[in-house]
């Protein structure tokens, strides 16, 4: 579904991104970790072209991403992507929020839009909120209307752009269940976050990130099991301690 | 000081010939209002394309943008006046030239282009500022859901960005306003212009000017007043 094959990228004379390389599969769930600074957000962006990166190539589905003739719009259009800081658009209802692309992009029709958003909407457990506007909801409630907004475009892999760290701890069950519900539901799925209980639970891959590389790139059990970069040991000591 | 005050003089029939002193002046607001209003939308639109263009990723939209306002923020107004109503039909083949000076109503038309242009610079600023105030994460989130760079800015940027700068924009409509008067230079007879004429011809000073302080500020606060009202109307529920 993902390739990504050699990617390097730099801001100026700083490299942040080094030949990384992976793939994610349909189907598959792949959580992204590492220390801060160490590409991870950057990698996850190059996916649907929010950065630009010069070395290397990245397909979605078979579409190269640099190929000049790529509609880079319409295949952002088929990736969502949810993030940090949630990013609803404040000046819209949250209805108007989850039918707005609907709309504009996919040219569906009002009524049909808001139907799928409401459904979605009561997916993620706020058909109550639907009137309301993102200030007046809490930072996970908001998350989860973000979830809902990117999917009901209808994508073919879901991005999470550490979905969970700008949360206050109490919320981030609420959001992490959303997540592992769409999981195992099969959706596709790559991960920034630093919750090792939801890679634990629902992740096939776990990739670890240093200094812009990918130092480790493993199935799930063997990465908790025995990671083999003294790195990601380190790494996972540090958060599994608490 | 020796001063007869007279401020009957508003209803004492005007040297034109027609009407009163009151009528004069009413006149000159109309000139003024439209003036203001002609060149606030060319401000309007004009500042938010340029503004908006200061905020694109293109290195060359950003190189336009600048130029534009350093251009027409950096030149008094009076001598941008002074440059459209005396200079440029000089420069100008000679036939658009004499037609230009021929215009019926030239010193309306060149003070809405100038004011307008002027004024754009500064609108840009503000547009710019609201642009980039807003955080990163508003614009990747538009793109991400599929939106192109128009529609990010129609439907996203710039509707946040308007609530945010609608202080700052309320100033600049009322700035373009009390600027109408300077156009009186190039023969506008806009309100000040007709107070002055009005103090020439009666010789009363203090109520030619007092009147025109007062209309200028009830415009004013009439302004402010309508835009605390849109500044309600638009306010998002659940924002500071």
């Amino acid at each position: 579904m993902i390739a990504i094959d050699g990617v390097g990228k730099w801001y100026g004379p700083v490299q942040v991104l080094k030949g990384c390389t992976t793939q994610v599969s349909k189907g598959e769930v792949v959580v992204v970790c590492g220390p801060s600074g160490s590409g991870k957000s950057t990698l996850i962006k190059t996916v649907n072209a929010l950065e630009p990166f010069q070395e290397g190539a990245i397909s979605v589905d078979g579409i190269a991403l640099k190929d000049k003739r790529t509609d880079l719009p319409k295949l952002r259009a088929r990736v969502g992507m949810v993030f940090q800081h949630f990013e609803l658009f404040p000046h819209l209802s949250i209805t108007d929020n989850l039918t707005l692309a609907q709309c504009k992009v996919l040219k569906r029709p009002r009524e049909e839009a808001r139907t799928r958003g409401l459904k979605l909407l009561e997916r993620v457990g706020l058909s109550a909120h639907a009137q309301k506007f993102p200030g007046q909801l809490s930072g996970g409630q908001q998350q989860r209307v973000a979830i809902a907004r990117a999917l009901s475009m209808d994508p073919i892999v879901m991005l999470f752009d550490e979905p969970t760290s700008a949360l206050d701890p109490e919320m981030v069950g609420e959001v992490l269940d959303v997540m592992v519900q769409l999981a195992r539901e099969g959706m596709t799925m790559m991960c920034v976050t630093h919750e090792m209980g939801f890679a634990r639970k629902v992740a096939n891959r776990v990739i670890f990130m240093d200094r812009g590389e990918i130092v480790e790139d493993a199935q799930k059990e063997e990465f908790f099991g025995q990671p083999r970069s003294p790195r990601a040991q380190q790494f996972l000591s540090k958060i599994l301690a608490h | 000081m020796n001063y007869n005050w007279n401020w009957g003089i508003f209803f004492e029939p005007s040297p034109e010939g027609v009407g009163t002193y009151a009528d004069m002046l009413l006149s000159g607001l109309g000139w003024t209002l439209a003036t203001a209003l002609c060149s606030w939308i060319i401000a309007f639109s004009l500042g938010s394309l340029i503004g908006v263009m200061r905020t694109m990723p293109s290195p060359v939209a950003q190189a336009v943008g600048t130029s534009y306002v350093e251009l027409f923020r950096n030149i008094p107004l009076l001598v941008q006046m002074f440059l459209w109503f005396y200079v440029l039909p000089e420069m100008v083949p000679e036939v658009i030239g004499t037609w230009l000076k021929q215009l019926p109503n030239a010193s309306f038309y060149t003070a809405v282009i100038c004011l307008g242009f002027f004024t754009a610079s500064r609108v840009a600023e503000q547009v710019r500022a609201g642009i980039q105030s807003l955080p990163r994460g508003q614009r990747a989130a538009a793109i991400a859901l599929g939106l192109n760079t128009w529609q990010t800015y129609r439907y996203v940027l710039l509707p946040i960005a308007y609530r945010v700068i609608l202080p700052p924009m309320t100033s600049e409509f009322l700035n373009n306003l009390k600027n109408t008067s300077v156009a009186l230079t190039i023969g506008l007879l806009e309100l000040t212009a007709r107070a002055r004429s009005m103090q020439e011809f009666s010789s009363q000073v203090f109520e030619s000017f007092t009147a025109a302080t007062i209309i200028y500020l009830l415009i004013s606060l009439t302004v402010v007043m309508l835009a605390g009202a849109l500044e309600r109307r638009v306010a998002v529920p659940g924002s500071r």
